[in-house]
């Protein structure tokens, strides 16, 4: 598995990580079958702690579904999945989150009748398990509230904070989604198309800001993506998928100069 | 105008609700002394309704389970009393409340663990089918439930004997009982406001929402419903505990689904989306079926035109369409 580091250092400020052995994540010759339809074929990675990972494939390659595996939405058929050396194959969502794996979804997934405020605010009532509070109102906890008005400004989104989920425009919608998995203070996350259904001109500043906090809070983040510019750009690593395999791993120098994923994937858009 | 109850954007009560509710409170406290015991009577009923109303939307609501066996919960609070005046000679009112509620616990705890491992049209099916169950074993097991001709309640003694019931069965339940009445009923309003405005409030709505998302912000879904499932019959089985000896008999009836059909239509009525809602359903369906069965003997007819009318008219409900106007009068522009 190639581990370099990436010659340019990819935008959003900070110090891209150093890898090199330290893995947090390890996938071990997992499947999953929908029918008879193999999502994912015995995939092995490995992700590096403080790796900001590009993950591309075409439809139906199984990425959405490798995260989905790892996160815990569905199970493995066969396979280990291990987390800072302990084995998640058979946790539950919630015993995952608790590891510290995180997630946001390729179609945005938020509460939508709730203030953007109570989105986050929720989500660190859960991390600190104070959801259990029955008879205290939600809004005494001043600490929670602050930390979630921090994760909004880092965000961006502070002054809509009392704006309903729902009001918001599809970039915000999806700078929300990836603030509430932000604020699970996760060790990996896990990001399914975090520019999709987004307008170009505001894709580079979602990124900027999402490749930003994950930098600065030191997270390890691995980004699904269609749009190459995007990937090519923020990743400091990217994996490429296929038919439910993996095709490729490498730096986006590496995955440039590799004719099967020019052929498969990519097509002419490498040379652009 | 949001679709669904939202706490955006959530505050401490404002000083304006707090004047109101102050007011709305001492309006009760006053009218015994005002109206006729009658209609004292109706306002005791809708009061009790108001916390069954209450204790459902907790599902509803909130929780975004429509719960068509509350009738369960309300039945057996009333039934609890009923069998502790006949096999234990037990007359407190305090002791009522804890076998009644105590009671629509314990039901609520086992509907619960089998209700809440499904959601819509399911979940609804099976909390009606599990409180039939308890409504055939009211009607068959008469040496218990007294069949159809249920068990009577008399008037219990109230605050641990202070209070004996007085000879003017009308005057006690108009006066004392009223009053016992209200301060139960505002203690189970303020204890459900609290609770909906908590962190674990808070966790339901969002579980209403977007289950799977709840679930990835590590609020363990299953185990919210079931508490909500297990509060919520709390409060109907307090409902009920309180009806009982306001009525002086419980029959089957109130086991039986249509008057779990009666709780979700005062929480539609007023309007599901809304903390208040409920409440004023509950006051509203009892005054309108109240004056429909005196009105004339088709009062089924009469009661299910006017709510099919006002529920057309008014989806978001009485409160919900109140607020509506109300911010479209500040705001026409919306």
């Amino acid at each position: 598995m190639t581990t370099a580091t990436p010659t340019t250092p990819p935008p959003g400020g900070g110090t891209p990580p150093q890898r090199g052995g330290d893995s947090l994540l390890a996938v071990q010759e997992i499947s999953k079958a929908f029918g008879d339809n193999l999502a994912v074929d015995r995939v092995s990675l490995t992700i590096e702690r403080g790796a900001l990972v590009g993950l591309i494939g075409s439809n139906g390659a199984g990425k959405t579904t490798l995260v989905n595996l790892v996160s815990g939405l569905f199970r493995v058929d066969r396979g280990r999945l291990s987390f800072e050396g302990r084995d998640i194959t058979h946790l539950s969502v919630n015993e995952r989150i608790r590891a510290g794996i995180a997630r946001s979804f390729q179609l945005v997934n938020l509460f939508d009748h709730l203030s953007v405020l109570d989105n986050v605010v929720l989500t660190v009532f859960a991390r600190e398990g104070k959801t259990r509070r029955m008879l205290s109102p939600a809004e005494s906890d001043v600490a929670v509230h602050d930390e979630a008005h921090e994760v909004l400004r880092q965000f961006g989104l502070d002054a809509k904070a009392a704006t309903l989920a729902i009001e918001l425009s599809q970039g915000e919608r999806k700078l929300l989604d990836i603030a509430v998995a932000c604020a699970l203070r996760p060790r990996l996350l896990f990001l399914d198309e975090p520019t999709s259904g987004v307008r170009t001109r505001e894709k580079a500043p979602i990124m900027d800001i999402v490749t930003s906090i994950v930098r600065s809070g030191h997270f390890t983040a691995v980004i699904i993506e269609h749009d190459m510019d995007v990937v090519f750009r923020y990743s400091d690593r990217i994996v490429a998928m296929h038919q439910g395999r993996i095709l490729a791993d490498g730096t986006p120098d590496e995955i440039r100069a590799n004719d099967e994923v020019t052929t498969t994937l990519l097509g002419e858009h490498v040379h652009q | 105008m949001s679709a669904v109850i939202s706490v955006a954007p959530r505050s401490m009560m404002a000083a304006w609700q707090l004047w109101a509710c102050a007011a709305v409170i001492a309006v009760l406290a006053v009218l015994p002394w005002i109206i006729d015991p009658f209609q004292t009577l109706q306002i005791s009923y809708g009061l009790i309704f108001a916390v069954a109303a209450l204790g459902f939307n907790l599902l509803l609501g909130y929780t975004g389970l429509l719960s068509f066996g509350h009738a369960a919960f309300f039945g057996t609070g009333a039934y609890a009393a009923a069998l502790l005046l006949k096999f234990l000679g037990v007359k407190s009112m305090e002791l009522y409340i804890v076998g009644g509620v105590g009671a629509s616990l314990l039901l609520g705890v086992i509907m619960g663990a089998v209700c809440v491992r499904y959601t819509r049209i399911f979940f609804s099916i099976l909390a009606l089918a599990l409180s039939q169950v308890l409504w055939s074993l009211a009607l068959k097991f008469f040496w218990v439930s007294g069949g159809t001709d249920g068990l009577r309640v008399p008037t219990p003694t109230l605050l641990g004997g202070l209070v004996e019931a007085a000879a003017d069965k009308t005057a006690f339940l108009a006066h004392q009982y009223y009053y016992y009445v209200l301060v139960v009923s505002l203690a189970a309003v303020a204890i459900m406001w609290l609770m909906v405005r908590s962190p674990f409030g808070v966790a339901l709505q969002a579980i209403r929402d977007n289950e799977v998302r709840a679930e990835f912000v590590g609020v363990r879904v299953r185990r919210y419903r079931f508490i909500a499932f297990v509060a919520s019959a709390g409060f109907t089985g307090l409902a009920g505990t309180l009806w009982v000896p306001l009525n002086g008999l419980t029959t089957p009836d109130i086991l039986y689904w249509p008057f779990s059909g009666k709780i979700v239509f005062m929480a539609v009525l007023g309007g599901f989306r809304t903390f208040l809602g409920p409440i004023v359903g509950a006051f509203v369906y009892n005054y309108l079926e109240t004056f429909a069965v005196g009105y004339t003997i088709y009062w089924q007819l009469l009661l299910g035109v006017i709510l099919v009318v006002l529920v057309l008219a008014m989806p978001a409900g009485l409160v919900g369409t109140a607020i509506q106007l109300f911010k479209h009068s500040r705001n026409p522009a919306r």
